[in-house]
């Protein structure tokens, strides 16, 4: 069987097009990077899905954190603690298990105990957390400057925020943010190894690579493979986000551009 | 094990929960949370020293033992951890035992991969086939420390490698004028001084492993993400004498509540620990992170 075919048949194997039947044995080459990348699909979805939503809610929790109000305060800083100071893994778990109880009760949740609703929530909580704490930094580094000058131009409220405290906010957390959305991407493999069901063998990279590995007994071929699909997609957030970054700060001087580095550490 | 638990289907809520709790197969998985504090007790300090010996590789002035630490360093990041957790457990146990074949049995002629299997001579096996029970779980957690340590202790060197280049210039200058030679610098004035800056990332590593001790889980070893598991799921009366539903979510709460817990408690104590070091240093106590 030809690499073409291969590829034909199991391109789109994660999302149920193609072949049924996984390879069971003589795994060629070809089959573990088609399989893997084709699992690929379900990180990007995620990933992409999880960071698009948590966008607004982390704004939004950020803004929150910095009220003086007490009642809009609290329930931001208690969300930030509840997602940040927990284990991803726990709070996967803990889902699926809510999801799974209470679907028992009300039919409403039968799709959420699947990992494409379940899952992205979840996911979707705990980067809103996650940014919601580097947005908040930003927000609290914002220049006292620009917001007096926005007074001064007789902004205020709504206006003053969408013009002036928002996009600053954007700026200043733009690299540490970047890294958030880069950590996340590895936090989605996560997702088929904490109770969530991979539905007829659908699963995501690391689903596929650790099949691989476990009926090669050869971990040395897939994971460098899923290895070098991540590093593509971290390369590919770089460069989306450090466009991004390179239009949030367009009209500063050229010097005083703050540069983009990369900062780790933030498994989950 | 109180004397009132004989016949648990009598008993109200509250005691049928206070013998529920303190049944043996409780207590293994209070034991599993031991377990975790074990693994972060030891972890810790050797993923500092990976961290340290790799902070050093990379300072080092021979250039391709230097790329050695720079790449040690530089692996991790780009590619999800919990990758390299499964492939390292396969790795290193393979790693092992073909070291012990290439050792044991050096008149075995027959490949160590044939096809979909990887065989090593019978007296390579580790454990060894016929090793008692506790060796096998020792090893599965001998090996899931190594690994985090491995991986740790790259996030570790990366801290330690910025924390050694915040050390001010001043203070090497001053140690090179007072004669000292490049070594004892480095021991005398470098290594004292980079805990400092070093603390602030070595807090964020120390949540970090915090929160990756659930991963254990993946690596095999019966850890309290295991026992929830098999604890919480429902229980019919012929097999236990504490049928429950599915309880797995509160099981599940409660390593939610531990986690938060956990983490807030080393939080305040990293907080006082980084103020206590910082007494009478002239730095700013930055978030640094690398």
């Amino acid at each position: 069987m030809s690499c073409w075919e291969t590829i034909a048949d199991y391109g789109l194997r994660s999302i149920g097009i193609g072949e049924r039947l996984l390879p069971r044995s003589d795994f060629t080459l070809c089959q573990q990077v088609t399989l893997i990348g084709s699992g690929m699909l379900w990180n990007i979805y995620f990933g992409v899905f999880a960071l698009a939503s948590g966008f607004f809610l982390a704004t939004a929790v950020a803004v929150g954190k910095a009220a003086r109000n007490r009642w809009i305060r609290k329930p931001s800083e208690w969300f930030i603690f509840l997602f940040r100071g927990s284990p991803l893994f726990i709070q996967f778990f803990f889902a699926y298990f809510l999801f799974l109880s209470l679907k028992s009760q009300f039919a409403f949740f039968d799709p959420f105990t699947a990992a494409w609703l379940g899952a992205l929530i979840v996911l979707f909580l705990n980067t809103a957390a996650y940014s919601g704490e580097i947005f908040y930094g930003a927000y609290r580094a914002i220049p006292r400057g620009e917001v007096e000058a926005a007074d001064a131009y007789g902004l205020s409220g709504w206006a003053r925020f969408r013009r002036i405290i928002w996009p600053t906010m954007l700026r200043l957390a733009w690299p540490a943010y970047t890294n958030e959305a880069i950590f996340l991407f590895h936090a989605t493999t996560l997702v088929f190894f904490s109770g969530f069901p991979a539905w007829q063998q659908r699963g995501d990279a690391l689903y596929y690579a650790s099949y691989f590995a476990d009926k090669t007994f050869n971990p040395f071929v897939p994971y460098p493979i899923l290895a070098g699909f991540f590093i593509l997609v971290t390369l590919c957030i770089v460069a989306l986000f450090g466009w991004v970054n390179r239009r949030l700060n367009r009209h500063l001087p050229q010097e005083a551009r703050p540069k983009m580095r990369f900062r780790m550490n933030l498994i989950r | 094990m109180f004397a009132y638990c004989a016949d648990p289907a009598t008993l109200d809520t509250l005691p049928w929960l206070s013998c529920f709790l303190t049944t043996g197969v409780h207590f293994a998985f209070y034991a599993a949370f031991i377990k975790v504090v074990l693994l972060l007790a030891i972890t810790a300090p050797v993923a500092l020293a990976f961290g340290f010996a790799g902070a050093m590789t990379a300072r080092s002035r021979i250039l391709p033992v230097s790329w050695l630490g720079k790449g040690y360093i530089s692996i991790v990041r780009g590619v999800p951890d919990i990758a390299f957790f499964l492939f390292f457990v396969i790795a290193l146990d393979q790693g092992f035992e073909y070291l012990r074949h290439v050792v044991l049995c050096p008149d075995w002629d027959q490949p160590v991969r044939q096809g979909n299997d990887f065989l090593v001579c019978p007296a390579a096996k580790l454990p060894l086939g016929t090793a008692p029970e506790w060796q096998h779980e020792f090893y599965g957690f001998f090996l899931a420390v190594i690994t985090f340590a491995l991986v740790f202790g790259a996030f570790a060197a990366n801290v330690l490698y910025g924390a050694m280049r915040s050390v001010p210039r001043g203070q090497m200058e001053t140690a090179e004028a007072y004669g000292m030679s490049r070594r004892q610098a480095f021991w005398r004035i470098m290594v004292p001084q980079m805990w400092v800056y070093a603390l602030p990332g070595l807090s964020n590593l120390w949540m970090v492993l915090v929160k990756a001790t659930p991963l254990l889980f993946l690596l095999g070893v019966e850890d309290i993400v295991y026992w929830a598991r098999e604890l919480g799921g429902t229980k019919t009366p012929r097999f236990t004498d504490y049928p429950h539903g599915d309880w797995r979510m509160w099981y599940f709460l409660a390593l939610l509540v531990f986690y938060l817990a956990f983490t807030r408690v080393s939080e305040v104590l990293l907080e006082r620990l980084n103020t206590r070091l910082s007494r009478g240093q002239s730095t700013i106590t930055k978030r640094a992170g690398a």
